[in-house]
């Protein structure tokens, strides 16, 4: 398993353009995806599940990848956090 | 009889025309036990294939004829659709409970529906919507019950709705949908914001709208104020298309004084700039052509929430801004806060007579901890912009020396650590207590700049509590008293060499803006949104001409003769 933690610099927090994007760019990898945020642990492949974290703007997040591409997976989904602007590395 | 009926103004502008009821059908939800769970399956399967390439060619469809921005819900939308767990859960009930499909995508939506409702944040709560909407669609198919949509309609009309969906907003079509009203929502909703965009007029939250409006009415959206009239008298519908024509004729007017300087008919430039309390304030500032910042107030920083914010928070929100401004002109005023505006986390006194106690200024030399995180955490963001300090409540030359002499120990000290600072911050102040206006020739010597802040100029000076209901006739802006002491403050800073901006309601009264502009005011700063409206009426002012009329207001007796005096004037 590998994983790794980002802060959110969004003004918005995690809204629904990047959290879809996001969603959309890691549900292709066959590995467990998940996001935690506060104690709590979601399905970064479910839309509602990110979403229902109302992640605000500062938070800092964990990703956490299990499966055969877990490294490839993680990098993707930083990229698109970036890409996205809603997080520095 | 024309009725009348208000809600919330969501998108500017006037429509005329036949009302048309979107109705909501009734999808009824049964329980019901199924045998066949292979055959539920497949149909919860089709209604959800389906109902993604419906998305999809809507999706498409908005983002050719409106933005990729918008069409990205309807991205969202798709991906709810194979959200693994929503699908999820909804196969496993019918699996292990034996029931029907619309039960089980009931149930399993009704959790998250619950679950962004309850969330403590507006944005999150609108995305109850998206799932209902969503929910709605695939209920739709399963229950093979047709939902009507905008795109069929081909007549000019009003839409009335209980409520909008995401996907019923992208079909409207401008040509057809001349305005919409809504029973629910509120300005941040999806509909509003893409009302606004699609520059419908839209009036949401009307409440009684379906109850009241029948198919065919005449009705009359007026998305400037949130006025509904139904089946209007003919004087009325005269009254209204006049209004619909100066609003098209002044957009028209505004939207080409844009990215326009401020100049009057004889060649004068002034500066327009807008008043704010957040970064986020900045985007209507640019969308309405502001040249500046005229006053950034922070205390919104220090309100709602249970802690003082750190030099770090402060320094990200200073920088916002300054970067947002791209160099133009930003007054930054340093914590106004005491006297009636309380922080939880601060225990003051309670006085007396707050607007005279231990406010502003006062307070910050008071705490000078609290302050110097303040201006050092300016100092820090300086570098991102053309940042002016104002401090506000002065009353004093040596209040503002003290002031500044704690500005500079900061910088000192910041350079000192290494930390780069603006070189060229001008430290100015507010003028709002008569002491000052009436030493300003005093202050002019030290000062970079005054901004004159009228609302409590004219309280102080007219000895009038302006939340006081019994004296509020006291509160006259264009008493001759008032307009004195502003010509004193705009003198003084001439003669110096520095300038004289105003950030008070009167700078963007249209009454107002031709006396300022003949007593030589260089800076103009009011909220956003009165921008284009005050850079149209500039433009056809004559500044000299203007200056020539300055003697006779001044000399007038009362504030009602200076509006009548300005209201006569040939370019009124």
């Amino acid at each position: 398993m590998v994983e790794k933690q980002f802060t959110i610099t969004d003004e918005a927090g995690m809204h629904a353009r990047p959290a879809s994007a996001l969603v959309g760019a890691v549900s292709k990898f066959t590995s467990d995806i998940t996001l935690e945020h506060n104690g709590k642990k979601v399905n970064l492949k479910s839309i509602l599940g990110v979403m229902s974290l109302g992640i605000p703007s500062g938070s800092v997040v964990t990703i956490a990848a299990d499966g055969a591409d877990e490294n490839e997976a993680i990098e993707q989904a930083g990229a698109v956090m970036e890409k996205e602007g809603i997080s520095n590395q | 009889m024309t009725q009348t009926m208000s809600g919330i103004a969501a998108s500017n502008g006037i429509a005329i025309a036949k009302a048309f009821r979107l109705e909501n059908p009734e999808l009824n939800v049964d329980k019901r036990t199924i045998s066949d769970t292979d055959s539920e399956l497949a149909r919860l399967t089709s209604a959800l294939e389906t109902s993604i390439a419906e998305l999809e060619v809507i999706q498409k469809k908005t983002a050719e004829q409106i933005s990729e921005k918008e069409a990205a819900i309807f991205g969202a939308h798709l991906l709810v659709l194979s959200d693994p767990e929503l699908v999820g859960p909804i196969t496993e009930k019918i699996k292990t409970e034996n029931v029907n499909a619309e039960f089980a995508l009931q149930e399993a939506t009704d959790m998250f529906i619950a679950m962004f409702e309850a969330m403590d944040n507006e944005y999150m709560k609108e995305r109850a919507a998206d799932i209902r909407d969503v929910r709605k669609r695939v209920l739709g198919h399963l229950l093979g019950v047709t939902i009507q949509s905008p795109s069929m309609i081909s007549d000019e009309v009003i839409i009335i709705a209980e409520d909008l969906t995401p996907s019923d907003t992208v079909q409207l079509n401008a040509q057809f949908v001349k305005g919409f009203i809504t029973d629910i929502g509120g300005r941040t909703s999806h509909s509003a914001i893409l009302a606004r965009t699609l520059e419908i007029p839209a009036v949401v939250g009307a409440k009684k709208a379906m109850a009241d409006i029948q198919n065919g009415m005449i009705v009359i959206v007026d998305g400037l104020d949130g006025t509904i009239l139904i089946d209007p008298d003919e004087s009325v519908i005269e009254e209204y298309k006049n209004k619909q024509l100066a609003y098209d004729e002044q957009k028209a007017e505004w939207a080409v004084l844009k990215n326009e300087a401020t100049v009057t008919a004889d060649g004068q430039a002034v500066e327009l700039g807008a008043n704010i309390g957040t970064p986020k304030d900045i985007t209507g500032v640019v969308d309405n052509g502001g040249e500046a910042i005229g006053l950034y107030r922070t205390e919104f920083l220090y309100m709602g929430r249970d802690s003082f914010p750190t030099e770090d928070e402060q320094v990200e929100a200073y920088a916002a801004v300054l970067k947002g401004m791209q160099g133009k002109p930003t007054v930054v005023r340093t914590l106004d806060i005491g006297g009636d505006k309380e922080l939880s986390y601060l225990d003051l006194p309670k006085e007396l007579n707050p607007f005279l106690g231990l406010r502003a200024i006062r307070l910050c030399l008071e705490m000078p901890d609290m302050f110097r995180t303040q201006l050092r955490a300016l100092l820090r963001a300086s570098v991102h912009g053309n940042l002016k300090i104002m401090f506000p409540m002065i009353a004093t030359l040596d209040e503002f020396r003290e002031a500044k002499a704690l500005l500079l120990e900061e910088k000192a000290k910041l350079q000192a650590e290494g930390v780069e600072v603006s070189e060229t911050i001008e430290v100015g102040i507010m003028v709002e207590i008569p002491s000052t206006a009436v030493m300003a020739d005093t202050f002019a010597k030290e000062v970079d700049f005054f901004s004159i802040g009228t609302n409590d100029l004219i309280q102080y000076t007219m000895a009038a509590d302006r939340m006081n209901e019994s004296v509020s006739y006291l509160y006259q802006p264009f008493n001759p008293a008032i307009l004195r002491l502003v010509k004193m403050v705009i003198d003084a800073s001439h003669r110096e060499g520095k300038w004289t901006g105003m950030c008070g309601e009167m700078a963007g009264d249209e009454i107002a803006i031709p006396i300022l502009l003949g007593l030589g005011l260089d800076e103009f700063s009011m909220s956003a949104s009165s921008i284009l409206k005050a850079r149209a009426q500039i433009s056809k002012l004559s500044k000299a001409e203007m200056a020539q009329h300055t003697d006779r207001i001044l000399a007038l007796s009362n504030s009602q003769e200076v509006e009548d005096y300005v209201k006569q004037l040939p370019t009124n």
